[in-house]
């Protein structure tokens, strides 16, 4: 087996979520193949974008009210930076025309092992262009 | 006629609720459920269309699914919260229900 089969190829990878939770399973179904995904050690992040924004909303609970019959699976967010994916891009003007900020989102946070499991940030506020750039160097985007 | 109308997609990724803002007429009732709630959230791009509809129209928006969501904190004044049996209440008031899909 060659040397690089060995190591493995690492990927830029990129997950692009754009719609809303609970309403049609794509956000649901893009965190579980992150997760699966996060298995091959590739360079992984997140985007969100459009309604993908409303994804990692602080406060979800499907079951108050009398609930609506689904799992409130926003919890797993929180479980993603175990996984060592700790980039979370979200697109500022996504959230400003939702009449949203970065303080309505999830504390999502990992432990970054090259700086003594210092807890740090995952979610990365970018701008419309910033993250054009960002996916500009993805060499896999996986829409969802 | 008595009508009322309920949208369910958000309206940054269908243009339901435009439609339904368009074509209902003063006196009728608008029910946000599922992705529609994003629609009765202040501070949003739609939120001075829902203002306006609220002068003439009885606006509403589902509990359980502005709960699940997480944007219960959010409501654009005016707009009534109703549970499940208040979603059967105002179809039982109504003459008859359109569903903007």
């Amino acid at each position: 087996m060659s040397e690089e089969l060995q190591e493995g190829v690492v990927k830029k990878m990129m997950y692009l979520n754009r719609k809303a939770p609970y309403g049609t399973v794509y956000a649901l179904e893009s965190l579980e193949v992150v997760l699966i995904g996060a298995a091959f050690d590739q360079d992984v992040s997140l985007a969100f974008v459009d309604d993908g924004v409303y994804q990692i909303l602080n406060g979800q609970n499907t079951t108050k009210d009398s609930g609506i019959g689904m799992k409130d699976f926003s919890p797993t967010y929180k479980a993603l930076g175990d996984y060592d994916i700790t980039k979370l891009y979200v697109e500022k003007e996504s959230l400003e025309e939702r009449g949203l900020s970065a303080d309505d989102l999830m504390d999502l946070v990992y432990e970054d092992e090259d700086d003594d499991w210092a807890e740090k940030p995952s979610i990365i506020l970018v701008s419309r262009e910033e993250l054009a750039d960002v996916m500009d160097e993805q060499e896999v985007v996986f829409s969802f | 006629m008595a009508i009322l109308h309920t949208v369910n997609k958000s309206p940054f990724e269908r243009n339901a609720l435009a439609s339904c803002l368009r074509l209902s007429k003063a006196g009728s009732a608008i029910l946000f459920i599922e992705d529609g709630v994003y629609a009765a959230m202040s501070g949003s791009r739609f939120a001075d269309d829902i203002s306006a509809a609220i002068a003439d129209r009885k606006v509403y928006v589902l509990g359980p699914d502005m709960e699940a969501r997480g944007v219960a904190g959010k409501i654009i004044d005016g707009i009534t919260v109703v549970d499940y049996n208040g979603f059967v209440d105002l179809v039982a008031e109504n003459d008859s229900v359109q569903a903007w899909l």
